[in-house]
């Protein structure tokens, strides 16, 4: 621990106390803490201490574009160490992954040696470091554990995992209530939340992560994680975040009054914690491939569909086995989608969404033989349900999800029925689009969120340029299979023009010119594929996304509605009992005042719940965000690198052909 | 340049490109480029001019015929000036041929003009001997100026940029239509100047001499129609003289690849042209892709924003190399094809009427034949064959010499043709491909 965190950061005051011996320490209290959280609410106490090391990881990713960083200016100084080392935090993470899982087995033993070198060697940049100060919060965690817990769940639930930060400070309630002033929207816990994130993110301590990580995992494995998730054990930073998740969907249930929505928020704030972390090693350590082969035609007639071979090769534990295959017809892909987005969409996740239907390019599939443009057409589909798939297993959240572990490894799925455009179930379907179409309409957002207000604008523009851009592209693609069906004729004709020509030489050359045509004519049409299957295919995969990004801003349109609703009624209610007070009919009031109560308790849950699905969806937008840079910059690299790859090929042709011109006598 | 230079609308090039330059140019603007368009291809330095047409095109007009230079006559187009439903050329005449009054000097010609000089050459039973130089084709810039005039319409749908762009473009397209006109009426003069015979025209010297106009009037209805008939008639006539069995080898060789060779040059240039035009239109959606990546790339300033800008910058830059690609083979081979095109008919032409000779030579015969069987009109039958003959053998005879120019002009024309064709391919593929490293370069450097 000491050499990790000196390494990464070295003013980490924190961290240099915690080290070694407090990695020790800290597994010892995470174990012992685990057991105790167990007996009294398991899924607290394990969730936590993975919370906490995930949580810093995400919140320093998040904080760091936000700059909400305000409270805590100590512990910054010393975080903030590590946050020039966290540049790269996509990187940052997929090594911290890989400290965390050689720490687990450290932790356990209790070697911190072999995690601090771990780190450095892995990890040294950034986002890792953060984790360190979650092993540091942790032990104080542990030590009061319940106390910790409560804390940490306040402060999970909005912004996730701030409270890491106060704990190390001292007195994990003196923080949060200073997160709290900072914060105005959530006088509680959620203002706290974004303040301590950009604390974290600023500290971000290097050394600090593996011994956070070995604890979380220590919890982990001791604790229901293993339970719940066998995979877990394995992989820390995803095992950890299943774990998390879980438990918070099990604490989730428990939130109603104010007192009990601190540890429902904190079970659901780790869980979008750990995901968020989850993200970010993912990003880094990912090692989940996962490939779309083999489209095969089954049946005949209009019955027949193509079903695909999904293999995924993968070292996660949560997997039965590092290779597995199966098949998959196109509607289980979009069956997954459907379970996906029922499940995750309304907590503002964005669920990557499939390729569309399309019943005229699979009619024709059905119906053609072997015509160039359907299996130009099942091609085209095979690569953007391989994208798909990456997309989902890459979003940290929804690889824990058990349905995409099902649609991976099961070898039998159960028929996805409602996926059939023209089923009764799809009319199902269109009537709610409907009707949610409707109701956004009617629905008037008075957006108090600077950043939302802009950030919907802009995807909206985003959305319409993309679109604009994708026409061209796909004009562009078309003009160059034109212009390569054209070459290819010119080609010929030369061709013929040349076997006509009496002057040998000319002949010659122009049969020359024929050949250098013909190997055009292919570059033309290589260049065309690669216009389509890097530009155009990226465009319209993000166009699909930024549909889906915008799903997002509409669930949390959703939830405000159903806030101001709540809202409304305890307003109505009110009045109900100053009519009553007024009117002097005590036995009324007192089903007035049960009324006010529980409307009272539905704000606050609502309120809550609200600010739980911004800080979801803000969360998932600046994941997504950085996804589409990365994709973007990476997908156009390679198409200006197709580009470059054609321009020379051009000038071994030309320059083959010169000296043939030149011959001409 | 004289006309350029008395017409206050006319436009050089520099000049236009000044204009362009200007995004606040309005309808007016348009409309008077439209108007009048004055080109002087001798200085007008395509250096300064769009970026459609490479350098090499500064160079001698003559692209696509050899031709021997000779001091003795000199010819070429000055200056040009496109106005409203005509083209106004300048032609400039330097020579010391003693039926000339002047060593040098200028007069303005339109199209209408050099089709009757054309006209005038096909119909002289002198040259049927030759292969007259084929007649530069009608200029169009009906879809150009159309579109330009779109344009103007569409001015308040579009943003400044892409509008500035547009035209941008539209003038460029305009600008090489016009100069591929100017080229294309100077290789005619220039290909009669140098043929031994026609050169020496009477009618060829009062066009380039009398600085009237020449008042040629288009062909009415009627002789339209006449034309129409006439041709219907020879292409009858064609198919039947083309049936008949030639004595001389050469000359049945010569018919046998020319009708072969005609269709296929005619089928390549089609070709060749649709492969031009797809390119073209695959360089405007490169075009637009590097705007709307502008655009995208203007709606923020984060990382990938940049990036977005970065390679718009790129794809501005590639494209109008794409452009030019297109333009080149434009230049370099579709106009060779169809010049060839043009010129290959012309020397069907020629064997056309040698074939007619021989089969009016033919016939004359088997009337002497029968005017001696049936002894009557045997003087006459006589004369005849005689004329027949003299005209049979004096085409044949020249025929001979101008085929073998033929084949001679057209082999050096295509050498010279590909050999620039494939350099300039060289030139452009190597300028994409640096543009594409460094920007390469710059973004990896970057991620």
């Amino acid at each position: 621990m000491a050499a990790s965190s000196e390494r990464s950061p070295p003013p980490f005051p924190d961290s240099e106390e915690p080290e070694l011996l407090e990695d020790s320490d800290e597994g010892a209290d995470a174990f012992t803490g685990t057991s105790i959280s167990e007996m009294d609410s398991p899924s607290p106490d394990s969730t936590r201490p993975p919370k906490d090391i995930f949580n810093e990881p995400l919140e320093d990713i998040f904080s760091d574009p936000l700059s909400n960083v305000n409270s805590e200016p100590q512990k910054k100084v010393d975080t903030k160490i590590p946050s020039p080392s966290s540049d790269e935090a996509v990187d940052l993470f997929s090594d911290p992954l890989d400290d965390d899982s050689e720490v687990i087995s450290s932790p356990e033993v209790q070697n911190p040696m072999p995690d601090l070198l771990n780190e450095p060697v892995q990890a040294p940049k950034s986002d890792l470091l953060s984790e360190p100060p979650v092993s540091s919060v942790k032990k104080a965690a542990s030590a009061e554990l319940f106390g910790d817990e409560d804390e940490e769940d306040l402060f999970k639930e909005p912004p996730k995992v701030v409270t890491k930060k106060p704990q190390p400070s001292g007195p994990p309630v003196d923080v949060f209530t200073e997160v709290k002033s900072d914060v105005k929207v959530k006088p509680q816990v959620k203002d706290d939340p974004t303040d301590l994130f950009a604390e974290e993110a600023l500290t971000a301590p290097a050394p600090k992560p593996s011994a956070s990580s070995s604890s979380s995992r220590t919890n982990g494995v001791h604790s229901d994680e293993h339970d719940l998730f066998s995979e877990a054990t394995v992989e820390l930073s995803l095992d950890s975040p299943r774990n998390d998740r879980k438990k918070k969907d099990a604490v989730k249930p428990s939130v109603s009054a104010p007192a009990a929505p601190v540890a429902s928020s904190s079970s659901k704030a780790p869980s979008k914690t750990l995901e968020e972390l989850e993200e970010e090693e993912s990003e880094d350590t990912f090692d989940l491939n996962i490939s779309v082969t083999n489209p095969e035609k089954v049946g005949d007639g209009m019955n027949a569909y193509m079903a695909y071979k999904v293999s995924t090769q993968t070292s996660l534990t949560m997997f039965h086995s590092k290779t597995f295959t199966v098949r998959r017809r196109f509607s289980d892909f979009l069956g997954l989608y459907e379970k996906l987005s029922e499940k995750h969409l309304q907590n503002g996740y964005i669920v990557p969404p499939p390729p569309e239907k399309s019943i005229l390019g699979m009619t024709k599939v059905k119906v053609g033989k072997e015509d160039p443009s359907s299996a130009e057409f099942v091609e085209r589909r095979r690569a953007a349900l391989e994208r798909y798939l990456q997309r989902v297993v890459s979003h940290p959240s929804l690889l824990q999800d058990p349905d995409v572990r099902e649609f991976l490894e099961k070898e039998e799925l159960p028929r996805a029925v409602s996926t059939q455009a023209l089923s009764g179930a799809g009319f199902l379907k269109m009537l709610n689009k409907a009707t949610d179409a409707v109701s956004k309409m009617t629905i008037k957002m008075n957006e108090q969120d600077v950043w939302f207000d802009e950030k919907i604008q802009d995807v909206e523009n985003e959305e319409q340029h993309m679109r604009k851009l994708h026409v061209m592209v796909e004009s562009l693609v078309n003009h160059r299979k034109e212009l390569s069906g054209n070459t290819a004729v010119f080609a010929k004709s030369v061709a013929m023009l040349g076997s006509s020509e009496d002057n040998t030489a000319l002949s010659r050359a122009l049969s020359q010119l024929a050949e250098v045509e013909d190997r055009i004519e292919q570059l033309h049409q290589e260049q065309a594929a690669n216009d389509f299957f890097t530009f155009s295919e990226l465009l319209a995969d993000y166009i699909r996304l930024l549909g889906a990004v915008k799903g997002c801003f509409d669930q949390r349109m959703k939830a405000w509605q159903r806030w101001q609703d709540a809202e409304n009624m305890l307003q109505k209610k009110r009045e109900v009992e100053a009519k009553l007070l007024w009117a002097n009919k005590p036995d009324k009031l007192q089903q007035a005042k049960d009324e006010i109560a529980e409307w009272e308790a539905k704000v606050t849950q609502y309120e809550r719940e609200f600010e739980r699905i911004s800080a979801t969806v803000r969360k998932e937008v600046i994941r997504f965000d950085k996804e589409k840079a990365r994709d973007f910059k990476r997908q156009i690299i390679k198409y200006l690198e197709s580009l470059l790859n054609s321009q020379q090929q051009l000038i071994k042709y030309w320059e083959a052909f010169l000296p043939e011109a030149k011959a001409i006598a | 340049m004289m006309v350029g230079a008395f017409l206050s609308h006319s436009l050089h090039p520099s000049y236009l490109h000044l204009q362009r330059s200007d995004a606040s140019s309005n309808h007016e603007h348009l409309s008077s480029v439209l108007t009048s368009l004055c080109v002087s291809p001798q200085q007008e330095g395509l250096d300064d001019g769009p970026d459609f047409l490479s350098e090499e095109d500064r160079g001698p007009r003559a692209v696509n015929v050899d031709l021997q230079t000779d001091a003795t006559l000199q010819v070429d187009i000055s200056d040009a000036l496109s106005e409203r439903d005509k083209v106004k050329f300048t032609v400039h005449t330097k020579s010391t041929l003693p039926n000339f009054k002047q060593n040098e000097f200028s007069v303005v010609r339109q199209h209408e003009e050099f089709i009757w000089l054309h006209d005038s050459f096909v119909e002289s039973e002198e040259y049927a001997g030759y292969i007259i130089p084929p007649a530069p084709p009608r200029p169009d810039f009906d879809a150009s100026r159309e579109k330009l005039q779109k344009l103007g319409e569409g001015e308040g749908s579009m943003t400044k940029e892409e509008f500035t762009k547009m035209k941008q473009e539209l003038e460029a397209e305009y600008l090489a239509i016009f100069k591929k006109t100017v080229a294309m009426h100077e290789v005619f003069l220039c290909r009669v100047a140098a043929h031994p015979v026609l050169r020496k025209d009477l009618n060829f010297h009062v066009f380039l001499e009398y600085n009237q106009d020449l008042s040629v009037r288009g062909k009415n209805k009627k002789e339209k129609l006449e034309d129409f008939f006439k041709n219907v008639v020879k292409s009858a006539d064609g198919v039947l003289v083309a049936g008949v069995k030639d004595v001389d080898d050469f000359f049945e060789h010569e018919k046998t690849f020319l009708l072969e060779y005609h269709n296929r040059v005619k089928d390549s240039s089609a070709k060749s042209d649709r492969m031009i035009r797809s390119h073209k239109s695959a360089a405007d959606d490169i075009n637009r892709i590097a705007s709307t990546l502008y655009t995208l790339g203007t709606q923020d300033s984060t990382d990938l924003c940049k990036f977005f800008l970065k390679v718009s910058e790129l794809f501005e830059k590639t494209r109008k190399i794409e452009a030019r690609v297109a333009a080149d083979e434009d230049l370099k081979l579709a106009d060779l094809l169809k010049y060839y095109l043009r010129e290959s008919q012309a020397a069907k032409d020629l064997l056309y009427r040698r074939g007619r000779a021989l089969v009016d030579y033919e016939n004359a015969n088997k009337a002497l034949d029968k005017a001696r069987a049936k002894n009557k009109d045997v003087l006459q039958a006589e004369t005849t064959q005689q004329v027949c003959c003299q005209k049979f053998e004096k085409i044949s005879e020249s025929a001979k010499q101008e085929l073998i120019d033929f084949k001679t002009r057209r082999v050096a024309a295509f050498r010279k043709n590909l050999v620039e064709l494939a350099e300039l391919e060289l030139k452009h593929a190597k300028g994409n491909l640096q543009l594409l490293q460094s920007c390469l370069g710059v973004l990896k450097g970057d991620t």
